[in-house]
């Protein structure tokens, strides 16, 4: 087995609303490898950004983890305090949100931005080391150090999703978790930042946790793929298995609805139906009422997460649609 | 999800009973999420008992009220010697110091308090809405033209307005209402409205609209009027408070010809010198805590409403 | 099919002033659509592909006139004759949205919240006083139906906040054809949907435009949906069209460098698939009164001192109605 960074086990959380609760993440489990990129895809209310700020504990105040571990490097971050939890944040785990706006501070500085991050977390080091820094992370991320006493409506959407990301890798995390970073971006942008993330990920072994919608996107970036629906994890395999030999109905639809511009124009499939409602969803398995292959046992029980192959993992009673 | 059997046979179901059953079906939900707010129904509760308070003063007055003895305005109490008397059965407020039963001015004066309040709410929303409205949609000129105006109206100060209108003719109740239903009409609630209608006017639907052939006329009363009155009705649950209170204020300087109000009997307690007296308290305390609590009242519910309206001040 | 023009634009251009003091005039604009020359056939959908800021909502909010061009003509040929939809005012533009509708890209914003599903289909009908009520009635369910609402009776006196995503952009659709159009312009209409819902949403306008003879202007960013809708595709870079050809020539053999670098940054949902490295510098800039040359100057991995000099070049066709805006190629 491979050494894991870390390692999610039975985690579930829910939302209190006023309809009642809501699941948005339920008994899921997986892990992250050392210097891996792990790609967590699903739609839009799927539970997958539920997952990143439970993950770093970033709960609003109706939200609460109620079952399961989290564990870093062998350290259970469930139970910590708010204080203890803010020790691992930025120095263990870092997270870059799709909205670099927010998470930059209008009346400072970038380059004020990540050093006030640094000296909080790696208070070792001189002043002279923290401005050198910030000009190899400008480097790295591809930003010009010349833009670093700029403030971040000086910098473009592009620009500005480089420096947060500049800023997460400040403290030099083992992990870091990019909730849907580029999809504000254009295309071509988004195409420079993508090469980019992939190569420093690499560069540095640092583990990553790339959460999208899209994808083609997360084809690009991940090294295993993790499918979510309704809450729950569905199928997690290498990305080119997820790609080319998915098992689970869901991620096999999610593939042939999808188009692409390169290759043979292929006739795309609908999935019938629409997602379900979290706060009241289907008993059993939650995909069967959009599934071709649902048998009685789809509707009464729902599935376990299996191994189905070598490290691909799959919640379904028909793998690949077999009986 | 459908609880919608007025839906299902729609052919059968004439339109407007469907309209009306969705019209009580919102009613419904909203009521509920009234309800959960404890800070609204505690509003609603005092409004309400004002409310039985003003209808029960013309059933008094028919039966155990004699209107000799009782009446409002014109009723003096001989049996008594000397006035202001204190509580006693008689006079469960006692009576001020031209005899008159302050219980019955207290209760007399809550029907004309509600009739002020809401003429001048409607006035003002009625007002606020359009204006909002239009000069949203048309910006522009008649945008400029209103907003100035708007700043004006929100640079003289309010009382003396109403100093100055009452030297110059007679203010009485309708005119009062109408007075502070036009000012704060054109004044800062218009601005509120119409920087909340220039946020719908830019909803891809306003376009929508246009697209399909609706003139300025149609998307301002079919479109941005309608999404405007959650936020009128709020308002309208401040200016009530406002004009309440204004209204007590002119009375108590005397600067209205109103016969009777809760200002007016602390214009008569202060006339008479009672004013700073604890030993007649009855003469102050019964009409300043009737003004107080009903303002604190529909400030309440609007407050409550705001929670309604606006679903991003819910706690869930 | 391909014969008989639709919709003629010429020398279309919008130039929005730049926003200044109160009193000081601006000679700064921004060109938000410049000199666009555009045939819509009957029958075929165009797609208009570009980047955020390109003026391609700009182009559609102009045809259905949202907005009022700075110059130029758009001849729409309807059934009754050619008009000019730059000028019309009145009953005739009003006539005119009979014919061509516009479906938006937010199904979250663009139904009012306040108004039931029937009142939203039925709204075109209404202000166009198109039938009596009963049978507005009729026709809105039997459009529900048709959009894949069923049953009809159970969608239309909701309202928008109780229906997902995906079905109130079907409503939006109903909203558009409601009144029979024969053009509709669809900006972004699935972007904001999810994959699974999606391609249902793009079947769905296929089959209208084939049943119903509707024509599309599809205005999208991402060129694999406009793979999938349409049957050409005209590429915007800043307010200027610098591409336009049939969908799979212009995806297999683009010509113009924008479109190649376009093309090579659309990540591919396939891991083995390695796609060709473009450089080009990112960030894209807004036109605010253009330097007179090729708008693509700054970015141009191939450009020479020859764009430099030049105008912006004219869109030329380069064979097999394959049409690119380009001194290079």
């Amino acid at each position: 087995m491979r050494d894991k960074v870390l390692e999610v086990k039975n985690l579930t959380m829910h939302y209190t609303t006023r309809k009642g609760p809501v699941y948005a993440v339920d008994d899921v489990s997986f892990y992250v490898g050392r210097g891996e990129s792990v790609g967590l895809v699903g739609e839009s209310g799927c539970g997958k950004t539920s997952i990143a700020i439970s993950l770093l504990k970033l709960l609003p105040d109706n939200a609460e983890i109620l079952s399961g571990q989290i564990l870093l490097d062998g350290v259970d971050l469930v139970p910590l305090s708010e204080d203890e939890m803010r020790r691992f944040r930025w120095r263990r785990i870092s997270m870059v949100f799709q909205a670099a706006m927010n998470a930059l501070n209008p009346v400072y500085t970038v380059e004020e931005q990540i050093i006030e991050a640094m000296q909080q977390h790696m208070p070792h080091l001189s002043d002279e080391e923290m401005h050198a820094r910030v000009d190899q992370l400008f480097e790295l991320v591809g930003l010009d150090p010349a833009f670093k006493n700029q403030y971040p409506h000086q910098y473009s959407g592009g620009m500005r999703q480089r420096a947060v990301i500049a800023m997460a890798l400040s403290c030099e995390p083992d992990l870091i978790i990019a909730d849907e970073p580029t999809t504000a971006l254009d295309v071509i942008v988004q195409d420079q930042l993508l090469k980019r993330i992939r190569e420093i990920q690499e560069q540095l072994n640092m583990a990553m946790i790339y959460i999208s919608h899209d994808i083609a996107v997360i084809a690009e970036v991940s090294d295993r793929v993790g499918v979510m629906y309704a809450g729950h994890l569905v199928e997690m395999a290498s990305t080119e298995a997820i790609f080319h030999h998915p098992v689970h109905p869901y991620t096999m639809g999610l593939m042939s609805a999808f188009p692409s511009i390169v290759g043979p124009k292929r006739e795309l499939t609908t999935l019938p139906g629409e997602p379900p409602d979290l706060l009241n969803p289907p008993p059993g398995c939650r995909f069967h009422p959009r599934c071709h292959y649902a048998t009685s046992i789809c509707r009464e029980k729902t599935p376990e997460f299996v191994e189905y192959e070598e490290d691909h993992y799959v919640a379904c009673w028909h793998p690949g649609g077999e009986g | 999800m459908s609880e919608g059997t007025v839906a299902t046979q729609h052919t059968y179901v004439p339109l407007w009973r469907v309209r009306l059953n969705l019209f009580l079906r919102s009613l419904r939900t909203n009521w509920a999420l009234f309800a959960e707010n404890p800070i609204g129904l505690i509003g609603l509760g005092i409004i309400i008992f004002f409310g039985l308070f003003a209808l029960a003063h013309p059933i008094l007055m028919n039966t155990v009220w004699p209107s000799k003895i009782y009446d409002p305005v014109s009723g003096y109490d001989m049996e008594v010697a000397f006035h202001p008397a204190p509580p006693s059965p008689r006079h469960l407020l006692g009576t001020d110091p031209l005899g008159r039963d302050v219980l019955s001015q207290l209760m007399y004066s809550t029907r004309y308090e509600f009739a002020l309040g809401i003429l001048s709410a409607v006035v003002t929303v009625v007002i606020a809405t359009t204006i909002g409205a239009v000069s949203a949609y048309y910006g522009g000129i008649i945008d400029t033209l209103f907003m100035r105006l708007a700043d004006l109206v929100i640079m003289v100060p309010f009382l003396p307005i109403l100093i100055v209108l009452s030297a110059l003719t007679e203010v009485g109740m309708i005119e009062l209402a109408l007075v502070i239903g036009i000012l704060s009409g054109f004044g800062g609630t218009t601005i509120v409205i119409k920087s909340q209608a220039l946020a719908i006017k830019v909803k891809p639907f306003i376009e929508a609209a246009r697209v399909s052939g609706g003139g300025d006329f149609h998307i301002i009363f079919r479109h941005l009027i309608p999404n405007l009155l959650p936020i009128s009705l709020l308002y309208m649950m401040f200016v009530v408070t406002g004009a309440i209170f204004s209204e007590a204020v002119l009375s108590f300087f005397g600067l209205t010809t109103i016969q009777m109000s809760w200002g007016i009997m602390i214009n008569t307690t202060q006339l008479f010198g009672y004013l700073l007296r604890f030993d007649t308290w009855w003469l102050l305390i019964p009409a300043s805590l009737a003004i107080t609590t009903l303002c604190a009242a529909f400030y309440l519910v609007g407050r409550a409403l705001d929670e309604v309206v606006n679903p991003r001040l819910r706690r869930r | 099919m391909r014969d008989e023009i639709l919709v003629d634009i010429q020398h279309l251009s919008k130039l929005y002033p730049v926003e200044t003091g109160f009193f000081t005039r601006t000679n700064l604009f921004v060109h938000a659509v410049s000199d666009l020359n555009l045939q819509i056939y009957r029958g075929e959908s165009v797609g208009l592909v570009g980047e955020s800021g390109c003026g391609k909502t700009t182009t559609g909010k102009l045809l259905v006139r949202l907005i009022d061009p700075t110059e130029g003509k758009i001849a729409f040929h309807a059934e009754d004759g050619v008009v000019d939809v730059a000028t019309l005012r009145g009953k005739a533009l009003k006539r005119f949205r009979r014919n061509v509708q516009m479906i938006f890209q937010d199904p979250y914003e663009s139904l009012n919240p306040r108004m039931t599903i029937y009142d939203t289909v039925a709204e075109p009908l209404d202000v166009q006083g198109i039938g009596t009520l009963p049978e507005r009635e009729e026709r809105v369910a039997e459009l529900l139906e048709t959009v894949g609402l069923t049953p009809a009776s159970s969608f239309m006196f909701r309202y928008p906040h109780e229906l997902s995503g995906g079905q109130r952009q079907r409503v939006a659709i109903a909203r558009a054809l409601v009144v029979e159009p024969t053009f509709v312009v669809a900006d972004e209409p699935t972007s904001m949907l999810d994959v699974s819902v999606r391609t249902g949403v793009m079947q769905l306008m296929q089959e209208l435009a084939d049943k119903l003879g509707v024509t599309y202007l599809y205005i999208t960013h991402d060129l694999a949906v406009a793979r999938y809708m349409c049957q050409r595709i005209a590429v915007m870079y800043l307010g200027k069209m610098v591409e336009l050809a049939e969908t799979e020539e212009l995806l297999h053999h683009p010509q113009h460098p924008y479109t190649r670098a376009l093309l090579s940054a659309v990540p591919v949902p396939d891991p083995t698939y390695k796609r060709k490295p473009m450089e080009i510098k990112g960030g894209i800039s807004k036109p605010i009164n253009p330097p007179p040359r090729c708008r693509f100057y700054e970015r141009c991995p191939i450009a020479d001192d020859f764009c430099r000099d030049n105008d912006h070049p004219p869109l030329e066709d380069k064979g097999g109605n394959h049409f690119v805006a380009c001194y290079k190629v």
